[in-house]
């Protein structure tokens, strides 16, 4: 079993195919979120049923519509709420991606999972259609934090909804740090709480403002913003509980133990393939990388035409420095490639190295303190061949 | 046309916005000089610049020719002059070539305080003066209210005051007649030696340097050779010529006359404002009075945001001081903002004129610093050194006093604001002289005041705290010793030059804590902490803290979304890339702009 900070699993994941699917149906849509959504309200949401059925088989067209490809490593539903279509609608589409690009044996097929909807047989169901790995949305054990964010369950929802979940699945635990009244005490009992339940794996992620939504309103109209220095100490409050429990730190947000690391998440980091498929989904194949519309309407229309529902696309120009910008979010580091002699005594990055932020032996280069990766990569980008 | 009793000099004294260009328009349309289709609104503002800002900053000329009713054709040579206190030598030499003045004054906001000064100079230089009240046709116009002001400062009688309106034309040929009749002909002696004011003077690419003249004494002819007698440049005049307005070449400018001189001289630098200009042999013994050299009174430095632009900026000086002698700059190395220029200025206006025109004609992105003035600091041992630059201030060590410059200061302010001003005036420093009220309404304040203080921010502290009612004009005053003493700015215990300054001793505490509060807020978090310091010498007057940056990065990625991952970290590299490196600190270019800019 390869530890999940290490270089050899790094590399490995690197090769990974993985497959995400966006189902975008919510039952309401918390403040923070900008992923592409589907709540009720929203136009065209009339008639919810048939607009499901309708973006489901717009989704196997598009399956369809891929070139054929190897066998797949990964496969994750995504969100939106990918519960929402049932266990029959997900289980359809993990065999028609079998069948198209068959599933790797050992292949990882994940589900993000709302508490609320987490039952017994809702899980039993899941594991039937080769579910093996479910990410919880728990956010919070503090309910006061939970209702800030939007959220529909309870603590005790969540604590119930991961029991049921550990004797089944891989089971991950997302929660999120820096919403508005939330005290490093509070946040100190949520990560003491979520590590007592054993999860295979924790995601922590910091409060992100995203542009249009409705929490960047409320800071727009004068709203608390989520404090940078609190952050940073929730951050490494989470670290250090995290490690404390045996949980080993991966990737800039996400802690696994031995054997659990997220494929899709390490894949993407480590500049591996993916296709994407759904509402404002994303792929990326031989250094291409499209992205799918964001209005359902638009969506559905182009796959029951028979074309892509594509947005866009572009072309990687230098993949040698996308591996490295990717790569450093990641614990094992990034080989510094064919801008390593660039990396020597290079001005911005030997002051990174004397802030104790980055380290750089035998030609890979490694971030000590993850809080500053984004200004180690920003750093990085500016290194040429 | 050579008879001197059929000429008549005259300028315009207006504030801005007060309608000089547009009556000047007016005169010439109606004198038909200019065809209606020809014209363009304020045909004297020659540059963009003028034209938009409603400023006048060179002088310029015009030759109209008028038959008023039943009388002989004249020739009227308007010499139009700057409006601005920053310009004022350069109203002084066009007053010379005068001898009328029109003392143009809006009838809702009456007389300002550099109009007043320019009348009282246009008085002092001898000038007839003809007050003129325009804008009559605006709703809010208040002529009576404004010919009582007038005849309170002037003397005279309201009878004597023309109204005219600009923009309709209303009362434009009686001010014609009034221009004939009132204003007296010139005198000079046409059989004596040739003697010319130049008053202004401009370059032109192809024809080099182009000078305005008033032919005082004997004429000036075409091919004749001359003299500058205060630089003592011998030349010949190739072209002569009168602005009609069109550059019109004529044989010779008679006694009394204006117009312009060309000499194939391509240096403006040898021409100087305020020279005389006689015959190379046998000419005048004695110039005519009042040329000075032209003398800057704020410094500041001028820097490319971008260390290679340095030779874009020096050329780009070269060609602005071709046109404008005043401007006076030398090479300065600041440790903040690499290789740059000291440059000298007449004044707030003309630096802030200059600065546009870099940016605008010459495409340059500047960090100015803040503007100083000529300090005169004295050492242990007796020297003088002239202190244009806050580095250059000797040590204290060695330094025995400093002496700064001070003006006298005309405020006129409506009366329900004299408190206010007189409360701002005594914050800067500013000594308390006459005060007269001009109307029941209206007072007229006079102080001695350092410049340095009036450099700062004065002008528009003043204008904010009378709601834009008070106006104010300086004229330079003696220097005067005074408790000075240097604050520096240390980033990171660094001390940064560009953000050092001189200033009095009760203001250092001040400053020192704005400008490192100020910094604390607009240099970003670095990857430790970064003390920003005030010091005056060694001692510390004040201190802020920029912690240390604990967070960059993003929590995670949108589904995927590597190009828009990518897109944020490009734009994060860019802003790295505009960052000055001051020691180890990480600054922006911003940074500089945002603290040193004065009028927040």
């Amino acid at each position: 079993m390869l530890p999940p900070d290490s270089i050899e699993l790094a590399d490995l994941a690197a090769r990974w195919r993985s497959a995400y699917v966006h189902i975008p149906f919510c039952r309401r849509r918390c403040p923070y979120c900008d992923f592409a959504v589907v709540a009720p309200g929203d136009a065209n949401t009339a008639n919810l049923p048939e607009l499901r059925d309708s973006y489901l088989a717009a989704l196997h067209a598009e399956i369809d519509m891929e070139p054929e490809w190897e066998p797949l490593d990964a496969v994750n539903f995504g969100g939106g709420t990918p519960s929402s279509v049932g266990a029959e609608a997900l289980g359809g589409l993990i065999d028609h991606l079998d069948s198209r690009f068959g599933l790797a044996a050992g292949a990882e097929v994940s589900i993000e999972v709302n508490p609320e909807d987490v039952t017994e047989e809702m899980a039993d169901a899941l594991v039937a259609r080769r579910v093996n790995r479910v990410s919880i949305g728990v956010q919070s054990f503090d309910d006061d934090v939970l209702e800030t964010l939007g959220r529909a369950h309870s603590s005790e929802q969540a604590a119930a909804a991961v029991a049921i979940c550990q004797s089944r699945f891989v089971t991950g635990i997302d929660v999120i740090f820096g919403s508005a009244g939330e005290s490093l005490a509070s946040w100190r009992s949520t990560v003491e709480r979520a590590v007592e339940l054993h999860p295979h794996h924790l995601s922590t992620y910091a409060l992100t403002v995203e542009t249009g939504t409705e929490l960047w309103r409320q800071v727009r109209a004068g709203g608390k913003a989520p404090d940078s220095d609190d952050l940073a100490d929730k951050y490494e409050l989470a670290q250090e509980l995290a490690v404390a429990a045996d949980l080993v730190q991966y990737e800039v947000s996400n802690y696994a133990r031995p054997g659990n690391t997220c494929r899709y998440n390490l894949a993407t980091w480590g500049q591996g393939e993916y296709l994407g498929f759904g509402l404002g989904g994303h792929g990326h194949r031989d250094s291409v990388r499209r992205r799918n519309v964001r209005s359902v309407a638009a969506y559905v229309a182009a796959c029951e035409a028979g074309a892509r529902p594509e947005a866009g696309s572009a072309v990687t120009d230098d993949p040698e420095m996308e591996r490295l910008v990717l790569g450093v979010r990641r614990m094992c580091g990034v080989d510094l490639g064919n801008r390593e002699a660039a990396a020597d005594s290079h001005p911005g990055l030997e002051r990174l190295a004397a802030a104790g932020v980055i380290e750089i032996a035998r030609g890979r280069l490694r971030v000590l303190r993850p809080l500053l990766t984004d200004d180690v990569a920003a750093t990085v980008l500016s290194l040429s061949p | 046309m050579n008879d001197a009793a059929r000429i008549r000099n005259f300028c315009i004294i207006a504030h801005i916005d007060h309608g000089k260009s547009t009556l000047a328009d007016r005169l010439l349309e109606a004198t038909g000089a200019v065809d209606a289709r020809d014209m363009r609104a304020q045909l004297l503002d020659t540059m963009d610049l003028e034209r938009e800002r409603g400023i006048t900053i060179k002088a310029n000329s015009v030759s109209i020719r008028y038959t008023p009713p039943g009388g002989e054709e004249h020739l009227l040579n308007l010499i139009d002059t700057p409006g601005h206190v920053d310009f004022s030598y350069e109203v002084s030499r066009s007053l010379a070539a005068c001898e009328g003045a029109l003392l143009l004054v809006d009838a809702s906001q009456g007389i300002e305080a550099q109009t007043l000064a320019n009348a009282y100079m246009a008085i002092e230089s001898g000038l007839e003066v003809i007050p003129v009240i325009n804008k009559i046709d605006l709703p809010a116009a208040d002529p009576e209210r404004v010919a009582d002001e007038l005849v309170g400062i002037l003397g005279g009688t309201a009878e004597e005051i023309l109204t005219v309106s600009a923009k309709t034309g209303h009362g434009v040929t009686e001010l014609l007649d009034a221009i004939v009749d009132r204003f007296p002909p010139p005198e000079g002696d046409p059989g004596a030696p040739t003697r010319a004011l130049v008053f202004d003077s401009y370059y032109d690419t192809y024809r080099g340097v182009v000078c305005h003249v008033r032919v005082v004494d004997g004429d000036l002819e075409t091919n004749a050779d001359i003299r500058f007698m205060a630089t003592g440049l011998t030349a010949t005049a190739d072209e002569i010529g009168m602005h009609l307005p069109a550059d019109t070449p004529v044989k010779k400018l008679h006694c009394g006359e204006t117009g312009y001189l060309i000499t194939g001289i391509k240096e403006i630098d040898l021409i100087r404002v305020g020279d005389s200009v006689t015959a190379a042999k046998g000419g005048a013994d004695i110039a005519l009075e009042g040329y000075s050299e032209p003398k800057p009174m704020v410094y500041s430095g001028l820097f490319p945001t971008d260390g290679d632009d340095f030779e874009r900026l020096r050329d780009a000086l070269d060609k602005l001081r071709l046109n404008d002698s005043s401007l006076m700059y030398r090479a300065e190395t600041s440790r903040a903002l690499g290789f740059g220029f000291r440059a000298g200025f007449l004044g707030l206006l003309h630096m802030e004129i200059v600065r546009e025109r870099l940016e605008r004609e010459y495409d340059l992105d500047l960090v100015a610093t803040a503007p100083s003035v000529e300090y005169e600091a004295t050492t242990a041992d007796g020297n003088m050194v002239r202190v244009s630059s806050p580095q250059d201030l000797p040590d204290r060590a060695v330094l025995e006093s400093v002496a700064e410059p001070f003006v006298k200061v005309m405020i006129i302010t409506p009366s329900d604001y004299v408190g206010t001003v007189m409360e701002l005036v005594q914050n800067k420093r500013g000594e308390m002289g006459d005060m007269t009220y001009l109307s029941p309404t209206r007072v007229e304040l006079h102080y001695n005041m350092p410049l340095a203080e009036i450099v700062f921010d004065f002008f528009d502290q003043l204008k904010s705290r009378t709601k834009g009612y008070a106006s104010l004009d300086y004229e330079p005053g003696p220097y005067r010793e005074s408790d000075l003493v240097r604050v520096d700015i240390l980033l990171n215990s660094l001390a940064v030059d560009a953000f050092s300054t001189i200033v009095h001793r009760d203001k250092a505490y001040q400053y020192g804590r704005q400008m490192a509060s100020r910094l604390r807020e607009l240099i970003p978090r670095q990857l430790f902490d970064v003390p920003i310091q005030a010091a005056i010498g060694g001692r510390i007057i004040a201190r802020e803290t920029i912690k240390a940056k604990r967070k960059d990065v993003t929590a995670k990625c949108y589904g995927g979304d590597i190009t828009r991952k990518r897109k944020l970290l490009e734009k994060q590299k860019e802003g790295k890339k505009r960052m000055k490196m001051v020691g180890a600190v990480e600054v922006p270019q911003e940074a500089f702009i945002s603290a040193l800019r004065i009028d927040d």
